[in-house]
């Protein structure tokens, strides 16, 4: 680590904050001034997010190695007692405790 | 009326105080074993705040100085928040001020429960969305730096915590699913991301999907327009 000065240190953690505030506030920018939104920003506002929490859903697996023990079983069998358990009780806090806690149990003890 | 702000929200950040604790403790403890002080994860969690890039400009501050293209993997790995803010511009408007720091600190979870939280007509929406901002800020810059200080003393068997967030994610989707009558748009965003993770492997599937989603919903916009072109022709 002695590759980079302090100052170059400084710049490339500045570029990542950088480009992390343009996909950020990109859209407020372009679309603060016009009081009325283009027909197809509002469809897209409306449409996105359950496209979006799909797509986080699925990106957040990324990490999931196929070849570990179980095969992706251990996830299925967690995401599944999760909608479950939200479809009956509609708890959100329930429902993210029992899937993390199968889960634990699953890849510690089970799929190891 | 903040106070009362700050008890509805708090509860519904739990699941990511533990996630972010435990994921930015992994961060601190990995630029902690890459040779950093635990101030590095303290101020690029405070200033970048977005987890996954985080992890990637630990490399890039371990290699040689390409600022360029620091801001181009930037660009890459953060592009969906443009979905985030095209989703969002109608709820945060007219918020004054506050406004400001919600958009700086819209990561993927804040930008989950701000979306899906149906805020009680007496409490002020601004500030609820504030404090899930804050808190969820403030989880991570705190697992980063605990992380960071004292990474390798943490014995006790973590393995599998990660999946509150999947789990967090999961109960969103349920809830969004619930809210919102066009379910295909929910099988479109796992089924294209799923197919692109498969395909394309997890270094580069993201931007693909983001692209595919984003083409398919354009499709379908224009698709219902040219058939109530049909159906109206004045209108």
């Amino acid at each position: 680590m002695d590759n980079l000065t302090l100052t170059e240190q400084c710049i490339i953690i500045g570029m990542c904050a950088a480009g992390t505030m343009i996909c950020r506030f990109l859209p407020f920018i372009i679309f603060s001034r016009n009081s009325k939104l283009p027909n197809f920003i509002v469809y897209l506002g409306s449409v996105l997010p359950l496209s979006v929490f799909g797509m986080l859903l699925v990106y957040c697996l990324k990490d999931v190695d196929p070849s570990a023990p179980g095969h992706g079983a251990a996830e299925v069998i967690a995401i599944t007692v999760t909608v479950l358990v939200h479809m009956y009780k509609r708890n959100m806090m329930l429902s993210i405790a029992l899937g993390t806690i199968i889960y634990m149990i699953e890849v510690q003890f089970i799929f190891r | 009326m903040k106070f009362q702000a700050f008890k509805f929200v708090f509860p519904r950040t739990l699941p990511i105080l533990t996630g972010f604790w435990f994921v930015g403790i992994a961060y601190g403890t990995y630029m902690n074993v890459a040779g950093f002080s635990f101030v590095y994860p303290m101020l690029m969690s405070l200033i970048i705040f977005g987890g996954s890039l985080e992890f990637i400009c630990v490399s890039m501050l371990l290699s040689t100085f390409a600022p360029l293209s620091a801001l181009v993997v930037a660009l890459v790995v953060q592009a969906r928040h443009l979905f985030y803010g095209i989703s969002m511009l109608d709820k945060y408007r007219g918020l004054g001020i506050k406004r400001y720091y919600l958009i700086y600190g819209m990561c993927d979870e804040t930008f989950s429960i701000n979306y899906t939280s149906k805020v009680p007509e007496h409490l002020d929406k601004g500030w609820c969305f504030f404090f899930v901002t804050l808190l969820n800020h403030f989880y991570w810059v705190s697992g980063s730096v605990l992380g960071g200080i004292l990474g390798d003393f943490i014995t006790f068997d973590t393995t599998g915590l990660w999946f509150v967030m999947e789990a967090l994610f999961v109960v969103i989707f349920l809830e969004q699913w619930k809210n919102d009558e066009k379910h295909q748009n929910g099988i479109i965003g796992i089924g294209v991301t799923a197919l692109c993770l498969v395909t394309l492997g997890k270094d580069s599937f993201l931007l693909a999907s983001m692209i595919i989603i984003f083409s398919i919903l354009s499709l379908q916009y224009l698709y219902t327009r040219k058939m109530k072109g049909r159906l109206l022709p004045n209108g």
